[in-house]
């Protein structure tokens, strides 16, 4: 069974958004995306200052199994890159909602509303 | 031997050769006055070794080899038939083998004649209308077929079109290709069939559009029934069609990409036309294209007059994408193979292949999970086990085959499924080969539910066993240089 915690908003492609601030917000990969993706090896992030646009490709995650894009779940520009995936891209299986891949400013805080609930994306990826 | 395990830097001793070279020739050359800034600033780091170390090393290294002569090879999308040693002994002929690619023409005769039939015969079996014989493999045939398309729109002055669709069942070396030609990859998703959906492919459809890669059947071993239709599409939206060959084994004879509507294509020598496969190859990837495309093809290009074979260099073409002519004794094997079946027996590989393959689909069934039902054609491609309670995985399954002496098929692709294991029979094997490897599969099927602690350790009788993925693949080691470094460091 795959983890979930409540609160965050998740993405059919996988990914959860942790809104922080009024217009602030980290992203991540599910827990039910690592344990698809098998031990990751290798994680490729923008830089500091880029933007990323909703439903579009932002990076991508190499497992031993696959290399899979990222896509972003919302729109906005990038504040922080989490730096210490690039040394030990296994952090994501161990913990894969507190190690985040990036944290953003929000462009439209509407965009959340397209996104699932804990228990929409818990029907969704059964 | 078979734990033989060590490298051949190992075996070195200071001073020990295995070589005598020939009496100087050319006295008056002196290799010492080489300008500085050409040579070497430190020793070349080379193992010195006997030439009976060196046939002991290789000999208990190929040991450890698995291949198509040891046993069943079903690596789904690879098409490991059997290689008729006929066409290793046509290769090994000194007057193939002595050739040089800058002799006069009329020294080779019959070296270009095997090339130029060769041409004509790939043209015949896929409805295209020439072929250039000079890519290296599939992926550089991909490379150079968007390159004709590239040229072909630009020729007529339209810049625009920059995008190549394609379906997400596509083999990866389709997006890499067009990232490398510059253009961008636009993926579109399969419907439930596992099949290109045509509302899609019309959604993406545009003056950007420069054409569509296809694989048919496509990597579920699914033939594309909409194929005419897709064509006249993106024909219609001025696109080009260009058709991954990797799965032409199914269709051999039977169907021609260029009666689909395909403009361009490359062909796999190495999957289709048995020629060695795997561990380097050499490969070959043909490229063939419609009367259209033809003054595109790279040079040099192997004419005939009345009865004369020439090489032509033509300022209409993409230019030159390999040394010389390719690999041409690969050419020469996948020559002596079409020769050696005949046109009839060509025929029936498609069928043999095919049914192999249902064979083997309908026979797993009851235990893996198949999901798209119905008749495949040339592989099968499985979800994993039925039974989702156990914690076996796919590469589990496929690491417990190699105890058993058959080598694992495809795993983790086509991408469409997450626990995808592709199984790819292919003509040469027998119904008792075939028998054999689906009872082990059901067998292993069984201990994933009773026993599932051996597939978790498997392979125990290999040579070596399971090896560490995650560290294999963060800490690549390419060289012994490399390695020595890595040894010092970690101390």
């Amino acid at each position: 069974m795959s983890k979930l915690v409540e609160g965050l908003y998740y993405s059919k492609s996988h990914e959860w958004v942790k809104l922080l601030g009024d217009d602030v917000a980290l992203i991540g990969i599910t827990d039910f995306a690592q344990s698809e993706l098998g031990d990751v090896v290798f994680v490729d992030l923008p830089e500091v200052g880029d933007t990323i646009s909703q439903e579009e490709e932002f990076g991508a995650v190499e497992s031993v199994k696959a290399a899979s894009d990222l896509i972003a779940p919302v729109s906005g520009e990038i504040l922080e890159v989490n730096e210490e995936l690039v040394g030990e891209p296994e952090l994501l299986n161990k913990n894969p909602y507190d190690n985040w891949l990036l944290k953003v400013k929000l462009e439209n805080n509407d965009e959340l509303g397209s996104l699932l609930s804990s228990d929409q994306y818990a029907d969704f990826i059964k | 031997m078979i734990n033989y395990n060590k490298m051949i830097f190992e075996l070195s001793n200071p001073g020990r050769i295995g070589y005598s070279l020939p009496k100087e020739r050319f006295p008056e050359y002196n290799i010492m006055q080489i300008e500085t800034q050409y040579l070497r600033k430190d020793e070349l780091l080379l193992p010195e070794v006997s030439e009976l170390d060196v046939l002991r090393h290789f000999t208990n290294i190929s040991n450890k080899n698995f291949g198509v002569e040891n046993g069943f090879y079903p690596l789904g999308s690879c098409t490991m038939k059997y290689n008729p040693k006929i066409n290793e002994e046509m290769a090994g002929l000194k007057a193939f083998r002595n050739l040089h690619p800058l002799q006069p023409a009329y020294t080779t005769q019959g070296a270009l004649e095997v090339y130029y039939n060769l041409q004509q015969y790939l043209s015949e079996i896929s409805g295209l209308h020439e072929f250039s014989l000079n890519p290296y493999a599939g992926a550089h045939g991909e490379l150079v077929g968007l390159m004709v398309i590239k040229a072909y729109h630009e020729d007529r002055g339209d810049f625009k079109r920059k995008k190549i669709i394609i379906p997400d069942s596509a083999h990866g070396t389709n997006p890499a290709s067009t990232t490398v030609c510059g253009m961008e990859a636009v993926e579109i998703v399969s419907n439930e069939r596992g099949r290109v959906d045509l509302e899609s492919l019309k959604a993406v459809l545009s003056d950007e559009i420069a054409g569509m890669m296809l694989t048919n059947p496509n990597t579920l071993g699914i033939f594309e029934n909409d194929i005419c239709e897709i064509t006249k599409l993106v024909h219609e939206a001025g696109g080009l069609m260009y058709y991954d060959g990797a799965n032409l084994n199914a269709l051999l004879g039977k169907v021609r990409p260029g009666d689909m509507g395909f403009d361009v294509m490359h062909i796999n020598l190495h999957k289709t036309f048995s020629t060695p496969h795997g561990g380097g190859g050499p490969g070959s990837g043909p490229v063939g294209v419609t009367e259209e495309l033809t003054k595109y093809l790279p040079n040099p290009k192997i004419k005939k007059h009345e009865n004369y074979y020439y090489v032509e260099n033509s300022k209409d073409a993409l230019g030159q994408i390999s040394s010389y002519f390719g690999n041409y004794l690969v050419a020469l094997r996948a020559y002596a193979y079409i020769r050696t079946l005949g046109k009839e027996n060509l025929r029936l590989v498609g069928p043999y292949a095919t049914l192999n393959a249902n064979y083997i689909s309908n026979a797993l069934k009851t235990a893996y999970d198949l999901p798209i039902s119905g008749y495949c054609m040339h592989e099968v491609v499985f979800n994993g086990l039925i039974n989702k309670d156990t914690e076996v995985k796919t590469l589990d399954i496929a690491k417990r085959l190699l105890d058993f002496g058959m080598h694992a098929p495809t795993i983790y692709f086509p991408l469409l499924f997450p626990q995808s294991i592709m199984i790819e029979p292919t003509e040469t094997e027998s119904k008792e080969t075939i028998d054999d490897f689906i009872n082990v599969m059901h067998k292993i099927a069984i201990e994933a539910k009773e026993q599932p602690e051996i597939l978790k350790q498997a392979p125990t009788t290999t040579p070596i066993r399971r090896t560490d993925e995650v560290f294999a693949a963060k800490m690549m080691i390419f060289s012994y240089k490399d390695y020595l470094e890595y040894i010092n460091n970690r101390g």
